[in-house]
């Protein structure tokens, strides 16, 4: 174990994220888009913190492709159903992604937090810790959050089922 | 899981913020040149995970659990919006047929 195991992920990262975008079929975006999800795990068990890798390993890997793979399969989309846009479009679309890399990388060199990260608690991610703040000091946006979550679901079967007919 | 912590010691704070700005700008390159909508969600996912994975790094930085615990909200966010978003796309798959951004320019200047 030594500190390039962190560049491997992180180039793997930045590898897969990069063909997500540029695969022409949107089922391998979809199955490009998990594996991206997956370094992004390793990356929070790196960090220590394991509650958030599993819950990005069920809920982003799990749930939330599988949604993705569904609705593509429902709707039958194959190559060449949605075009693609012109080069010049491209292009203006590439340089001003370049832009914004450029724009905040400059902002972080003159930040200058350059020091290592150190973990200084080794339970800090852990469940017990994280259940502790989020049932503390959490507790109200916790609660609100399962009204959000209602709504989405009522928001989700409203929107995805049939017009009624009108008489 | 000693060893695999261990392994983080020592990695500058500047290459998680270079990481998840890469990460973040990919998503918006792939806003910006993709027709297909699906494509264009599943960017939009990209740049919420750049987020997620800083908000951790800064959250071990600083040793403060409330990052992890604003990654947990965002994740829930996440759920509702893809839920929101894709019965969206499959409502407009219904009434184009296509998933093309470019046809839905009734409102575009």
């Amino acid at each position: 174990m030594s500190i390039s195991l962190f560049y491997f992920v992180a180039f793997l990262s930045i590898f897969f994220a990069l063909m997500v975008i540029f695969a022409k079929n949107p089922v391998h975006s979809v199955l490009y888009l998990i594996v991206t999800f997956f370094t992004f795990t390793i990356h929070y068990i790196l960090l220590n913190a394991q509650f958030l890798a599993i819950v990005n390993f069920i809920v982003y890997m799990g749930a939330i492709m599988v949604l993705f793979l569904f609705v593509l399969m429902l709707l039958n989309l194959n190559e060449g159903s949605v075009g693609s846009k012109s080069n010049l479009l491209k292009m203006i679309g590439v340089i001003a992604g370049m832009c914004l890399i450029i724009t905040l990388v400059g902002s972080a060199r003159v930040l200058n937090a350059s020091e290592p990260l150190v973990l200084q608690t080794q339970d800090l991610g852990l469940v017990k810790n994280l259940g502790k703040v989020l049932f503390s000091k959490f507790l109200l946006p916790f609660e609100i959050s399962s009204i959000l979550l209602l709504s989405a679901m009522v928001g989700a079967v409203l929107l995805a089922k049939k017009d009624i007919k009108r008489v | 899981m000693e060893n695999v912590t261990q392994a983080i010691q020592g990695v500058p704070l500047n290459h998680y913020i270079l990481l998840c700005t890469i990460i973040f700008s990919i998503g918006v390159i792939g806003v910006l040149i993709r027709r297909n909508a699906i494509v264009i969600f599943m960017s939009v996912e990209l740049m919420l995970n750049a987020v997620n994975l800083l908000l951790t790094a800064f959250s071990v930085h600083h040793n403060d659990p409330s990052g992890q615990v604003f990654v947990f909200f965002i994740m829930a966010l996440a759920a509702a919006e893809v839920a929101v978003g894709l019965a969206i796309i499959v409502m407009i798959f219904r009434n184009t047929n296509s998933t093309d951004v470019n046809i839905l320019n009734k409102l575009k200047w």
